[in-house]
């Protein structure tokens, strides 16, 4: 164990391939556990799956264009939130049911597409990840959607923590929760487009929610859970694209596979789950001598 | 003085009430009440713009209602929010100044000084850092009513701001909308408690699939109107002290 991992020092040292790697690793890792608290906090992780989905016939166009896969994968992306929400709300079909009829949708065209492309190698990096194979212009793609993303929390956090909290009231007050919205999903597709890289389409959902539920059972602070929940991403990044050279596993697999375990540790021994600590106050009804009663509307 | 004129709503195509006509006087507190899906709720979310009104119009001191939606505070019923979100009570409070800060500005100082100053005033300084999901539901309650506060908004509407708390919340949360009602603001609450309709309410609007009277409670509380709304059962047990006395 111990040698393995001098040997994957020693190897970062020696191979830029490696380096690239690493460095996506991390750029992934802290834009996926950022934006993710977001989308469970929304209760959106369905929809995160979706979107992720969605995008392939983007990424698929863009190939075939010779054009940037962000351009082609966010207009995808955009375009199955805009249908997901327009299906659930101009008929009496429930939002989970328009997200699985979309997302299905778009990655059956995907499929299609990228087959007519014939890059059968390409598929299998964009399903499963490939994050051995990152190119310089990649790394820049990366670079830039990090810092879009920390610019969109950055500026929008009190919008964002608001509209997850509670968005009846942010409307009464006249902010446009609907812009939050898309302008979320526009984001959400960026990273998910940048975590292909890493984790392929199929994995993506679980870059953006399992760090993301791990560090909410941590913490009771939106700004600490968004810091932990990057931290985790890293970190299950990072060991995974060590576990993924060791052993040579696909990349993919294997960081969720370390996300989903530090996930497993934290349910069994974070405070909030209280398996092994009780957390200190559960309700104060007790102290208060609180009447319950039920409401009759 | 809020106006409603001719509204209707209707959710697919049934609907809950039309061509309803209603006026909300400032410097008062007017209750709502009606049975159980009267359409209660649905008055004040259309108000709100919070659900799309089929027909009709809602204006503030003679604007439309969505021009002056800054100063608007809506506390609604708080079985709709997730209470185990990752915000303590401060945090929630701060998000009152949200909409006179706008965009692209953050709470600093002053805001967080002001949230202080009305957690004081519901007497829950103390409990400023803690998880809003370890909280009774009277210090919740009494957590949005700061945040209210802080919100500084002419008109104020609560949606069963009563239902499931302890009398000290009630209490303390009646007193601080009596304040409201001497700053002038228009204050509407929904409401089911019938006992104390008298006691709260200055002015009061009887629904039951449309408006059946309203104006000030001295005139429309009485046994006629409580049978048409509810049942001659309940009129009977609430008025029958003032018959027999």
């Amino acid at each position: 164990m111990l040698n393995s991992i001098t040997e994957f020092i020693t190897a970062l040292g020696k191979y830029d391939f490696l380096q690239s790697a690493l460095l996506t690793a991390v750029m992934v890792g802290v834009m996926s556990g950022i934006i993710g608290s977001f989308i469970i906090l929304r209760g959106m992780s369905l929809m995160g799956d979706a979107i992720s989905h969605a995008v392939l016939p983007g990424v698929a166009i863009a190939y075939m264009l010779g054009i940037n896969i962000l351009l082609g994968a966010s207009v995808f992306g955009i375009l199955a939130a805009i249908l997901i929400g327009f299906v659930a709300s101009h008929s009496k079909i429930k939002t989970d049911t328009s997200i699985g009829i979309v997302f299905s949708a778009f990655y059956a065209l995907g499929f299609i597409l990228i087959s007519m492309a014939e890059s059968t190698t390409n598929l299998h990096h964009i399903l499963f990840g490939n994050i051995l194979a990152v190119s310089d212009s990649d790394i820049m793609t990366t670079a830039v959607v990090l810092a879009l993303v920390i610019l969109f929390v950055s500026i929008f956090y009190k919008e964002l923590l608001v509209t997850s909290f509670d968005e009846t009231y942010a409307k009464t007050y006249g902010l446009k929760t609907q812009v939050i919205h898309y302008a979320l999903m526009l984001v959400l597709t960026l990273v998910t487009v940048s975590a292909l890289q890493t984790v392929g389409i199929i994995l993506v959902v679980a870059m953006l929610i399992t760090p993301a539920a791990t560090s909410f059972l941590w913490t009771d602070r939106l700004s600490i859970m968004l810091y932990l929940s990057a931290g985790v991403g890293v970190v299950s990044s990072v060991t995974g694209l060590y576990l993924s050279y060791t052993f040579n596993w696909a990349s993919g697999p294997a960081i969720v596979l370390v996300a989903a375990m530090l996930f497993a540790v934290s349910f069994v021994v974070s405070p909030k789950q209280g398996f092994l600590f009780k957390k200190r106050t559960r309700k104060t009804e007790v102290e208060e001598g609180l009447k319950y009663e039920t409401n009759i509307d | 003085m809020i106006d409603i004129r001719d509204l209707t709503v209707a959710y697919d195509d049934t609907p809950v009430f039309t061509d309803v006509a209603v006026q909300f006087n400032a410097g008062k507190i007017t209750g709502i009440i009606g049975p159980n899906g009267a359409g209660k709720s649905t008055l004040i979310k259309a108000v709100l713009g919070l659900i799309k009104s089929q027909e009709g119009t809602v204006t503030y001191n003679d604007r439309p209602f969505s021009e002056v939606q800054k100063k608007v505070a809506y506390v609604e019923q708080r079985k709709e929010l997730d209470l185990n979100f990752p915000i303590n009570v401060l945090d929630v409070v701060i998000t009152g100044t949200y909409g006179q800060l706008g965009l692209f500005r953050n709470p600093g100082k002053k805001e967080k000084l002001a949230s202080q100053e009305a957690l004081k005033q519901v007497s829950l300084e103390e409990f400023a850092s803690r998880q809003i999901g370890n909280l009774s539901g009277g210090q919740l309650q009494r957590v949005f009513v700061a945040r209210t506060i802080v919100q500084e908004a002419d008109i104020i509407i609560m949606d069963e701001p009563f239902v499931g708390i302890d009398l000290q919340s009630e209490t303390a949360i009646m007193k601080i909308m009596k304040q409201w009602r001497d700053d002038n603001k228009t204050i509407i609450v929904v409401h089911h408690d019938l006992n104390k309709v008298s006691k709260y309410f200055d002015d009061l609007v009887i629904m039951n699939h449309g408006i059946l009277d309203y104006g000030p409670t001295a005139r429309v509380y009485n046994a006629q109107n409580i049978e048409q709304a509810f049942s001659s059962d309940l009129s009977d047990v609430l008025f029958e002290e003032e018959v027999g006395s």
